[in-house]
């Protein structure tokens, strides 16, 4: 203990001296590991095209502005279908997530045995996959557009809403439960009375929160031909039609922004 | 009316909350359970209905014997038993008719409770309970809006549109102010006598025991030290059931109640 004795004095410290030894011992060895990464990742860039970078980026820049203004036109319809891809796939995926959840979660799995364990390895399988990856498959199942779009949405987001929505299952106050099991209800009005009022909260924010994410990812879906405005996002890349990219942009990010001001709304009025 | 035999609860970490309790309460009768804090109390009134699975011995209500039936059969023998609890236990984000109604489920489909219609005579057994307890005006108010009295009392009658036989009660007052205490333990007793139920009350406030009910059980360690009149608790009997402490500070301030 960092405690010592001076006469009639008790004196304390943080750490004796052997700790404080050890530590900066471990601060001088993070300090070492950190200086060689530098040093590995300085050889093996071409610090020609680092210093080239501020060039070309302005060269870019420059050739992007002003936007293609006039190419909106052409972006109603794809933005449109990113938006639906977000909103259905959310939908579908809230529907499927759901049972999962309650298979999921501690108090209400039928057995932890054998159903928790393949619930659980739902989430976590779906969960682990990019949508993109999700979407590449999908396509090669299902053929390109925004079918393949919404359904990698959807996969890709029940692992996220089911372990969200099973954690606020286990942390529900289980005497409420208790009251309505005391009544004599049966399951399914237990899940209906003591459960479900008190995860509906939670539920909404997790809703609106996956959608705000979606949307999000929905707009990159088109890069590999799965429908949205990431089709018309890869096909301006591809031709180097930089007003048009910088157009794309600026609409992604309008949709973004107005789905976030959305979201905001709707937990503000849940909360 | 209600009949404990031999029963006992062990829990799967060894501990045993209930060493072979044998109770009788009859039709009517209003019984205050006390002991210390971990002498099975509560383990005690939720092996009743069941919550808590007894490990053997026979629980009777009338003539059935409950911890033999299947779950079809606990769940119409539940509906015969009200339950209050100490935390008031509504769902909180409800409404406090919906709590109310809530207390019907046993006898209402998946369906009709689900889309709340809940039939013409529940509703209006709700009001008239509701009316009963002063909380009318509060009946469209969410749960949670409420303050902890006007909770127990929310409680209280979810427990009573059960139409129970009898009330197991799990520290009413607990959560409560000495006044409200008191209101409520006077409201549950009234309620009992107007409906002739038979109510098993947990309590750890033995003077307000003292002075609401006919009979006391003492419980200790899961095993029953004393059962008998309010009367006959004097410092001995409660230094068996809680051990060693000055008691007359306790009785005395009963008595000086009881006489205003």
């Amino acid at each position: 203990m960092p405690v010592t004795q001076h006469d009639d004095t008790t004196v304390w410290h943080r750490r004796t001296f052997k700790q404080t030894l050890a530590h900066s011992a471990m601060w001088l060895g993070g300090l070492a590991v950190f200086a060689y990464c530098w040093m590995q990742i300085s050889n093996s860039t071409t610090w020609f095209f680092v210093w080239d970078a501020p060039r070309i980026a302005g060269d870019i820049w420059s050739r992007a502005t002003p936007p293609k203004w006039e190419y909106i036109t052409q972006l109603g319809r794809p933005i449109w279908d990113t938006l639906n891809i977000a909103t259905l796939g959310t939908l579908i995926s809230l529907c499927l997530a759901v049972p999962v959840a309650f298979l999921a979660a501690h108090n209400t799995t039928p057995s932890k045995l054998f159903i928790r364990p393949v619930a659980l390895f739902i989430i976590v399988a779906t969960r682990s996959i990019n949508s993109l990856i999700w979407a590449l498959l999908l396509i090669a199942i299902i053929g390109p557009g925004v079918f393949a779009g919404v359904v990698a949405i959807a996969i890709r987001s029940i692992g996220f809403c089911a372990k969200l929505l099973y954690e606020a299952i286990e942390e529900i106050d289980s005497v409420q439960v208790e009251a309505i099991t005391a009544t004599g209800a049966s399951r399914w009005q237990v899940m209906a009375f003591g459960i479900v009022p008190q995860i509906m909260p939670a539920f909404a924010g997790i809703a609106v929160f996956r959608w705000d994410i979606n949307i999000r990812e929905s707009t990159v879906l088109g890069l590999v031909g799965a429908g949205g405005i990431g089709l018309q996002l890869s096909a301006s890349l591809n031709v180097l039609a930089w007003p048009q990219v910088s157009l794309i942009l600026l609409v992604i990010l309008a949709a973004v922004v107005i789905s976030e001001w959305v979201s905001a709304k709707v937990r503000g009025a849940i909360i | 009316m209600l009949k404990l035999k031999k029963l006992v609860k062990t829990y799967a970490t060894g501990d045993q909350a209930l060493k072979s309790i044998e109770l009788e309460v009859p039709e009517g009768q209003v019984l205050a359970l006390i002991g210390p804090s971990g002498a099975g109390k509560s383990t005690l009134i939720r092996c009743i209905n069941r919550l808590v699975e007894p490990t053997s011995g026979e629980v009777w209500l009338g003539d059935t014997e409950l911890t033999k039936l299947n779950s079809s059969g606990l769940r119409r023998a539940r509906r015969e038993m009200g339950m209050i609890f100490q935390e008031y236990a509504l769902v909180e984000r409800l409404t406090v008719m919906e709590n109310v109604l809530s207390g019907r489920l046993g006898y209402v489909g998946f369906w009709r409770s689900l889309t709340r219609r809940f039939p013409q005579s529940d509703v209006d057994e709700a009001f008239r309970l509701l009316d009963r307890v002063g909380l009318l005006a509060m009946a469209d108010k969410r749960a949670d809006e409420l303050s902890g009295g006007q909770r127990q009392r929310v409680g209280i009658c979810r427990a009573l549109i059960q139409n129970p036989k009898l009330l197991l009660v799990d520290e009413p007052t607990a959560s409560l102010d000495p006044k409200t205490s008191r209101q409520i333990m006077r409201l549950i007793c009234e309620l009992c006598a107007e409906r002739g139920l038979a109510a098993i009350i947990n309590i750890h406030d033995v003077a307000l025991a003292q002075m609401f009910v006919q009979r006391v059980v003492g419980l200790r360690f899961g095993a029953v030290e004393f059962d008998g009149p309010p009367e006959a608790l004097v410092p001995d009997v409660l230094t068996t059931i809680y051990g060693e402490e000055d008691w007359e500070a306790t009785i005395k301030k009963d008595d000086e109640e009881v006489a205003q």
